[in-house]
């Protein structure tokens, strides 16, 4: 259910590192808890975005939710294919439902998220 | 507090609803999904848990007295197994609540009323009751399940031998629902045919496996309150605490309709008279988003462009996508000369304006 080589955040985001980009997105857990995501803001390309800060909006149909950016860096590429289907956040969190590509500006970041099993072991205690 | 419970507390927590917490009720919001199960209204037949809404009895030789001092409506109209849509008033003609009165004999009367209101409408019925008549606080005593859409009669006719064909909306019929003696009102919050069926708490869980398992040759599905709040919003239904509240009159929302000024005294006529008098200043009207967003409830309206409403800002009250018509949309307060169709404004979502034009209400009608 949670890839292996993906971090996670207690705030249900997910983070998967390849050659210094990390792709960022939304956890099944997540998703599951919104429910049916009809609205998604993605940041603009070259945005500037903070470890813990806001950096994208998910809408379900009764909310909205903030999303908080696992890394900070640079966003380099935004999956605008969610501005006509934001179910993929739903169908497909951790694949196709990605949000953005960030750039790292802070690598070692990466160490103070959630491994699989420490992420899962939080979903279970909560 | 210990959040409220309703008797099928445990059966929406073993189906996997998502529970929430509505106005100190712990209620479900969502079974298999809000889209899936508002369509399910729109096209078949959806069954909801509304056993948080209140009740209150009215009876006694002067149950109609009392009952047309504290609501706007003209309740002397009803005939027996007739409902009626009313509110109670304050003096200053601000909501206390929107109700539902329903005439069960001369000396009888039935008032379904919101679930976070129901003491607060009680007291303040009892203390305006100087009549003989008695008042109840009757919540406790009553489950009630919505059975609502298109093909509910279907469900619901097989579950009773009373004879629903004669029960026309906004009646209903006291008798027999599967072996339990139930009020079948053929009435609803979600904009489509449907009944409100209200039984003693302690068939709520028998009857509400028998309507699900008697509605799956039409498709029944189990609909949370997130289904709920959509369906009335596309009817453009009004929901206390959004649409009216303490400080909203009538006029105001819109609701000329049920005020019955011709029928003499009521809490609040005089505070009405005035208004209509003196003219409102704000009024409620729908709206649909044109630009990228969602405006939700509470969201801030720019109006202040040059020739608009100079500076007076305008709310909405309700807002979000509406799944039968695939538009983002909903009601909203606004200065009066922008509050007819084909205005546009600016809603502010997060910060930006977003465009959005005013649009007639309801966004939704059935086909009848």
């Amino acid at each position: 259910m949670y890839p292996a080589n993906f971090r996670y955040t207690k705030e249900h985001e997910w983070v998967h590192v390849e050659n210094g980009i990390g792709t960022i997105g939304i956890t099944d857990h997540a998703q599951h808890e919104l429910g049916d995501i009809v609205f998604v803001e993605v940041p603009k390309t070259g945005t500037h975005v903070e470890q813990g800060k806001s950096f994208a909006v998910v809408e379900s149909v009764k909310a909205a939710s903030e999303i908080y950016a696992p890394v900070s860096g640079e966003v380099v590429e935004a999956n605008d294919a969610l501005t006509a289907t934001p179910e993929l956040l739903n169908s497909d969190p951790h694949a196709a439902g990605w949000i953005a590509k960030i750039k790292l500006s802070v690598p070692e970041e990466i160490d103070r998220l959630l491994s699989p099993t420490d992420y899962q072991a939080y979903l279970g205690e909560g | 507090m210990a959040l409220l419970k309703t008797p099928l507390n445990a059966v929406h927590r073993s189906m996997g609803a998502k529970m929430v917490d509505f106005g100190g009720w712990d209620m479900p919001v969502e079974y298999s999904g809000v889209i899936e199960e508002h369509r399910a209204v729109r096209q078949h037949v959806g069954l909801f848990d509304v056993s948080h809404m209140g009740e209150i009895e009215v009876n006694g030789p002067q149950a109609l007295d009392l009952v047309q001092h504290v609501t706007l409506n003209d309740a002397s109209k009803l005939k027996h197994g007739q409902a009626q849509y009313s509110a109670l008033l304050y003096e200053t003609g601000g909501f206390v609540d929107d109700i539902l009165v329903h005439k069960v004999a001369d000396e009888h009367y039935f008032l379904c009323v919101n679930a976070s209101n129901q003491d607060k409408d009680y007291e303040h019925i009892a203390a305006h009751n100087r009549f003989a008549a008695t008042v109840e606080n009757a919540g406790p005593r009553y489950a009630q399940l919505a059975v609502q859409g298109p093909l509910a009669t279907g469900v619901v006719k097989k579950l009773t031998d009373a004879d629903l064909t004669a029960v026309k909306r906004y009646h209903f019929v006291d008798g027999h629902f599967s072996g339990a003696r139930a009020r079948m009102a053929r009435t609803g919050y979600t904009g489509e045919d449907g009944w409100e069926i209200y039984v003693a708490p302690e068939h709520a869980v028998r009857l509400w496996n028998e309507i699900r398992a008697a509605g799956a040759e039409f498709g029944i599905l189990a609909c949370g309150l997130g289904a709920r709040n959509t369906l009335r919003m596309e009817s453009a239904m009004p929901l206390y605490g959004h649409e009216i509240d303490a400080t909203i009159t009538p006029w105001e929302a819109g609701l000329d309709w049920i005020v019955k000024l011709e029928k003499g005294e009521f809490l609040g006529r005089e505070a009405l008279l005035k208004q209509r008098e003196k003219g409102i200043t704000r009024k409620l009207i729908g709206f649909e988003v044109k630009g990228r967003g969602i405006a939700r409830d509470g969201y801030e309206i720019l109006t202040g462009g040059a020739g608009t409403g100079g500076g007076e800002k305008g709310w909405v009250t309700s807002g979000g996508p509406a799944p039968s018509l695939n538009k983002n949309l909903g009601m909203c307060y606004l200065p009066l000369q922008l509050a007819e169709p084909g205005n546009a404004i600016e809603i502010l979502v997060r910060g930006r304006g977003v465009e959005a034009v005013t649009i007639p209400m309801p966004f939704y009608k059935r086909a009848r």
